[in-house]
């Protein structure tokens, strides 16, 4: 089956089995290796995406749900080599440690501050709650989105 | 990293690569008497590898040779998950499908899960100085304590994996995600019988090794060699989460006695302490970690008589290993909890106590080694307490304790701990690795560093450079650094201990000031200004001893540690009065780790640190039955996240350390130290009881609110459950054969 959506703006066709996580998909179909895999089963939220704005975790989703979709992953963020906000943000704060969980944890950050919403420590951390990261301690990434 | 361009190992495409799987045991300990390809599956599909299959030793080497890369038929299986067999294919689905074909015969042994019970030693250290027993019959007063800790995940978040590729030399190159390459390179060459070219090992980008992928990446860069090797391709070894926690190593659990001799006075004149952790099946760091353990048992404090026995056992559960900190967490953890009672018992203050014990400049540890310099104590727990005001909010928690009601659901308290962490390998370890790195002058006239040091997201890559790029007086950018490849590197050692920064560090620092006093001398001119001028070359440093008197492995006397890092923690804490949970609200940790190199790294190693440390002192716990870890997936064995994580404020304090060209002392484990014990004694002053056993889980709390038994000791596996026979009446009628029931958590399918 062919399955039709764009990712990081462009168009792609997949022509894989419905069922097939959208983390495959993207990493071994589309190559796109930035989103990682900690868990399999949605707790760690290393392989976060954004399908038209909301956050994922692409290793609970099949690609056919994505069909017609909005597919955003980390490889999206710089744009003519140079870091985005956020991006640069977490080199600045040392927001990144190991940085498995930062792909993920910067597309959970973009759709934070997308929302609009006031950018309260607490608020933030709810925001980032579906993430785990076991090198930082979460406070330097607290501090590159607020 | 930030891109989505950095490749760790999952993500290296190898065209063609197989997929590699592990068979594994299914109980705690047993005789393996076969292992039995069902014929109805068609084998040309897959390899299969077995012990017969290794070319070499059948070991995994590491300290003791004990542990087998494959369990052998005839052999002995000694815990759950332990490899037997190997299976690979060309896709993930034959493999699912193979393994569910491979069955173990087995013959089921006794099994022994509690150390206390275990009569096979891996390991015993003794250190004693002055006569405890004759100070604690002369004390005033007598303070015991019996402290439990379990095991601990390390919780990388990156999966342990390694690729392996067979090369037309006979070789095998390994990629993969680990921490020490010449550990992996020491074990390819024995198990697979190769020399020094044909093995080569190659650290991918690495997400989080905090000791987890310090001796376990030898074992799976073996399999997947192995499977390379018999099916001509390469082989990809990843593991997913679940067969990670299965069977990698863990923090070791231990049991911790005290027995501390007081004067009325407030003096600590004896203290008689017992250490046993718990090695689980085989040897791999044990001796080192106890060592580590035993050696700071008793904490950052002056006493003239003392005497601590560490001992390590061998349990029928997955090998313990390396885990950040390496030992001294937990007896920190007992030694901090033992303190807070005697200032009970003395009516004093934890902080006035610490600040009247606490070693200073000149004192001696149970080693006998003499505290020349770099000794931070003090200053990092006045930094600690001043930042967190402790005294007030000791004060105010005391005062809200009076005036609580019955009815009260909520309560705050403040803890605070103090700790050393000696910095580098123990004793003579530095002196055994005599590691070597280089800084090389390029024939095109780059400068680069040679180090087997591995980035882990501590910040390697990013210190070297800056060091060297200091001692040559260039820029940041004009140095780069070799890949971690060991056809390229030397061994400048493991990267562990806390030793990166401060051993390897000074070696590439005097390499970059032999290299620049050279060229300065050969061309009269600066280094920056002349050094694409100077013919190519290579200097290697190779490690010497640090001053002091040497480290006797024998008497376990001497300088135990070039130098020690200093940290203390204060932490906040709400204790819900119905539930038992806790919330750390702040937390302030103020670490001297000599000088600072990188200050946004440095922070970011102390608030991740303190943050392992208080998962580990309220959430993290692994619950075993028969051997078997039963929370072995990250929706059952819980880490901090953003929301459970308190703002952590983190104060680095400088008393640098001379024998380091830069005066660096390492840091990457001291906040490990600190975190449990004041989280511990947060909770104590909210609530009033003391909490022995970790994690302080709300069971726990709960239990010594309630003066109810406390649940079952952290770290000890449950026997198996009895198989239940079901009742007569369920029997199905008619005389059939009663349908075989799937038991209740059935032996977990490792594949996607």
């Amino acid at each position: 089956m062919t399955y039709r959506f764009t990712v990081n703006g462009d168009p792609v066709e997949a022509d894989v089995p419905g069922m097939r996580r959208l983390l495959d998909t993207l990493r071994e179909d589309l190559g796109l290796t930035g989103t990682k895999e900690g868990c399999g089963e949605g707790e760690c939220g290393a392989c976060s995406v954004l399908v038209d704005g909301e956050v994922v975790d692409a290793c609970l989703v099949p690609t056919c749900q994505v069909e017609g979709s909005s597919v955003q992953t980390v490889e999206g963020l710089a744009a003519d080599g140079r870091l985005n906000l956020l991006q640069a943000a977490f080199l600045e704060t040392g927001g990144a440690q190991c940085g498995i969980c930062t792909p993920g944890m910067l597309m959970a950050g973009e759709a934070f501050l997308a929302s609009r919403a006031h950018a309260s420590d607490e608020a933030i951390r709810e925001a980032i709650a579906g993430n785990l990261c076991r090198c930082t301690g979460y406070t330097k990434i607290v501090e590159a989105i607020a | 990293k930030l891109t989505g361009v950095a490749k760790y190992a999952d993500d290296l495409v190898f065209p063609g690569a197989w997929y590699g799987a592990t068979i594994r045991s299914t109980e705690p300990h047993a005789r393996l008497l076969g292992i039995e390809l069902d014929d109805t599956f068609d084998w040309s599909r897959v390899v299969v590898v077995t012990a017969d299959d290794i070319p070499g030793e059948n070991i995994v080497s590491l300290i003791d040779d004990d542990q087998p890369v494959l369990v052998p038929v005839g052999g002995e299986i000694k815990h759950q998950a332990e490899a037997v067999a190997l299976v690979a294919a060309a896709d993930r689905s034959t493999v699912r499908e193979a393994r569910r074909h491979i069955g173990l015969r087995t013959e089921r042994l006794p099994a022994v899960f509690d150390p206390m019970k275990s009569d096979q030693q891996f390991a015993q250290y003794v250190v004693e100085r002055g006569d405890a027993a004759a100070a604690m019959a002369a004390a005033d007063q007598i303070v015991e304590g019996t402290y439990r800790v379990g095991h601990q995940e390390q919780l990388y978040i990156e999966n342990q994996a390694m690729i392996a590729m067979p090369r037309e030399d006979g070789g095998v190159t390994v990629h993969g995600s680990l921490q020490c390459p010449y550990y992996i390179h020491k074990a390819m060459k024995r198990a697979l019988a190769m020399g020094d070219e044909l093995a080569v090992v190659i650290q991918a980008e690495t997400g989080g090794g905090f000791g987890g992928k310090e001796e376990y990446p030898s074992m799976i860069a073996l399999h997947a060699s192995l499977l390379a090797l018999k099916c001509h391709k390469p082989v990809r070894m990843i593991y997913d989460r679940h067969e990670d926690i299965s069977a990698t190593t863990k923090r070791h659990p231990a049991v911790i006695r005290y027995r501390s001799g007081v004067t009325h006075d407030g003096e600590l004149v004896a203290q008689e302490i017992e250490v046993i952790m718990d090695g689980g099946a085989y040897c791999t760091l044990t001796p080192v970690v106890l060592s580590r353990g035993t050696l700071h048992a008793g904490g950052p404090y002056r006493c003239g008589n003392v005497r601590i026995v560490g001992r390590a056992m061998a349990t029928n559960t997955p090998p313990n290993g390396a885990f950040r900190g390496f030992g001294a967490p937990q007896t920190e953890f007992a030694a901090e909890m033992q303190i807070n009672r005697i200032a009970e018992a003395l009516g004093e203050s934890p902080l006035e106590l610490r600040r009247r014990w606490v070693y200073e400049e000149g004192d001696v540890t149970p080693t006998g080694q003499v505290l020349r310099e770099s000794v931070g104590g003090s200053e990092v727990l006045e930094a600690a307490a001043e930042a967190s005001a402790f005294d007030t909010h000791r004060q105010r928690s005391a005062e809200a304790r009076e005036r609580r009601g019955s009815g009260a659901r909520l309560a705050s308290g403040v803890g605070l701990a103090l700790a050393w962490h000696g910095a580098g390998f123990t004793g003579s370890g530095e002196v055994h690795l005599a590691s070597v790195a280089s800084v090389e002058l390029t024939d095109d006239h780059r400068i680069r560093i040679l180090t087997a040091s591995t980035e882990m997201g501590q910040g390697t890559k990013t210190i070297f450079p800056q060091l060297v790029a200091d001692a040559l007086g260039v820029e940041y950018d004009e140095v780069e650094i070799a890949p971690q490849d060991t056809s390229i590197v030397p061994d400048s050692g493991p990267t562990v201990a806390s030793r990166t920064a401060m051993v390897v560090g000074g070696l590439i620092i005097k390499a970059a000031q032999e290299l620049r006093r050279q060229v300065e001398e050969e061309t009269g001119r600066s280094f920056a200004d002349s050094y694409r001028e100077a013919a190519p070359r290579r200097i290697d440093e190779q490690f010497r001893p640090y001053p002091g008197e040497p480290f006797d492995d024998k008497t376990y006397t001497g300088d135990a540690y070039p130098a020690f890092g200093w940290a203390a923690a204060v932490a906040k804490v709400d204790v819900d009065l119905d539930t038992a949970e806790v919330t750390v609200r702040e937390f302030v940790a103020a670490d001297d780790i000599g000088h600072v190199i990188h200050p946004v790294l440095a922070e970011g190693q102390v608030e991740g640190g303190s943050l392992q440390a208080i998962g580990y002192a309220t959430i993290e716990e692994m619950k075993l039955v028969d051997g078997r870890y039963l929370n072995d997936r990250l929706a059952t064995y819980l880490i901090p996240t953003a929301l459970d994580a308190p703002r952590i404020h983190s104060i680095l304090v400088e008393k640098p350390f001379s024998g380091a060209p830069h005066g660096a002392k390492g840091v990457g484990e001291l906040p490990m130290d600190v975190g449990a014990p004041a989280v511990v004694a947060a909770i104590h002053d909210a609530t009033g009881v003391w909490i022995h056993d970790l994690p302080a889980t709300p069971e726990r709390i709960l239990a010594a609110l309630t003066n109810s038994p406390m649940p079952s000791a952290p770290g000890v596996s449950m026997e198996a459950p009895e198989p239940e026979t079901p009742p007569i009446e369920d029997l199905p009628a008619g005389g059939d054969e009663i349908p075989l029931q799937a038991p209740t958590d059935p032996p977990q399918d490792f594949i996607k």
